[in-house]
């Protein structure tokens, strides 16, 4: 009994160790895996963004271009930084979920506020009326952003890690 | 020189020349494998550089001849997909398949030391500096589309040839530079590269969707449109095999050695 203690002890340190990687390879995953969705589902299944807008800025062309090749490299970037945590025993799922929120949300918010207002990339879709659209997209936004954030407090000390160690 | 004549070099006697040129690498290649994989000291050449070498000697050569190349000088779609395999998917076959490696396995030992010591020159650290090779590579690809190179290079047979040489050498250069699988003296770490490489992949897609929005000198808006999307997504999944190579090293390097722990 003492035995599998000390071990869970010295496991739950080794995440404590890890975790700004954990956190790391969370948020670029949580990009990664936003972006990817966009392009799958708004871009090409529901085709309501446009590849190209006439009233792109250059900005907003330079924007979406960085944005595009971070959020590509860090989706596999990032699964290797789970692959490597989950070798050295360090993955910590619930740090790392928390992080993932607060990456999707960030870019969501990012991309639906900065490009799609400031820069006018594109709408999200070419209806009338755009506001319950905005409203659902920044808000989804926020709500992961602030979820992720509420986990990622939670988890800052070691106690909870695994089920609440006391001391 | 007309656009005829440059028709005629894709599918008339050079291209016979070109792909018998062709031939002769993949033969030299399989060859130079096969008999260094003979020595005792070695280890036996992997079997997948040679279907790699093999692959992308067959991507560059029908960018340049056969029926794709030929409808590359009119049709901006056939051009983008000649681009994608001689610019970008060629190289990275190329650079997988380790041919400098492969080099200094079969020369003579007083050879291979005049090699190496080429590869650890200045120019050759400049040559493979990743900044350098992207500015080459999509700094490139930038004047090509912007500039009236375009429409020149339909029209004069040495620039068709040169630009496409060039297309060629820094993909491969710009390969070479981000994925270490050759010796390579210079090295440079993981992050310092995937950030240039994020960069030249942002200049890539930006480029894509410009060419997209304004068609170069004689492309037709629906040509330049279909183009610029191929470019984009086509450059995308190519550019995910360097993504998952760099990574993949990355893993490998950082391996922790739990036995001196």
């Amino acid at each position: 009994m003492a035995e599998i203690n000390s071990s869970s002890i010295s496991q739950n340190e080794k995440k404590l160790g890890y975790s700004f990687r954990n956190t790391s390879a969370g948020i670029l995953f949580g990009i990664g895996v936003a972006a990817f969705m966009d392009e799958s589902i708004f871009h090409q299944l529901l085709h309501w963004h446009h590849f190209y807008d006439k009233s792109t800025t250059n900005a907003g062309l330079v924007s979406d271009g960085f944005f595009h090749a971070f959020s590509w490299f860090s989706t596999v970037a990032a699964l290797f930084l789970v692959a490597d945590l989950r070798r050295r025993n360090a993955f910590w799922p619930i740090k790392w979920w928390g992080a993932v929120l607060i990456g999707a949300g960030g870019f969501q918010l990012y991309d639906g506020t900065i490009q799609h207002k400031l820069m006018q990339i594109h709408q999200i879709r070419y209806v009338e009326d755009l506001l319950p659209y905005d409203l659902v997209w920044n808000g989804s936004a926020v709500l992961m952003i602030m979820a992720g954030s509420i986990i990622l407090y939670k988890t800052q000390r070691r106690k909870s890690i695994s089920g609440g160690r006391k001391s | 020189m007309s656009h005829d004549q440059i028709v005629n070099v894709t599918t008339g006697l050079s291209a016979l020349f070109l792909s018998v040129g062709a031939l002769l690498i993949v033969i030299l290649y399989i060859g130079a494998g096969l008999s260094s994989s003979r020595h005792s000291r070695l280890k036996a050449w992997p079997w997948y550089r040679y279907i790699s070498f093999t692959l992308g000697i067959v991507c560059a050569a029908i960018s340049v001849i056969g029926p794709i190349a030929a409808q590359a000088m009119s049709n901006f779609t056939m051009h983008m997909v000649s681009h994608l395999l001689l610019g970008m998917l060629a190289p990275v076959l190329l650079v997988i398949s380790a041919p400098v490696t492969l080099l200094l396995r079969s020369l003579p030992v007083r050879h291979a030391k005049v090699v190496t010591s080429l590869l650890r020159s200045y120019p050759a650290r400049i040559i493979n500096h990743p900044i350098i090779t992207s500015l080459l590579n999509i700094g490139g690809l930038w004047i090509l589309y912007t500039t009236s190179l375009y429409s020149w290079m339909h029209t004069n047979l040495m620039v068709h040839i040169l630009v496409h040489v060039h297309i060629f050498a820094a993909g491969y250069i710009f390969s070479a530079s981000l994925i270490y699988i050759d010796p390579v003296p210079h090295r440079l770490s993981y992050i310092y590269r995937s950030i240039v490489l994020i960069g030249a992949l942002a200049a890539h897609g930006i480029l894509s969707k410009y060419i997209y929005g304004h068609p170069p000198a004689g492309v037709g808006v629906q040509e330049a449109q279909t183009g610029g999307k191929l470019m984009y997504y086509g450059g995308d999944f190519i550019d995910l095999i360097i993504i998952v190579l760099l990574c993949y090293h990355w893993y490998k390097n950082t391996h922790p050695n739990e036995a001196l722990a």
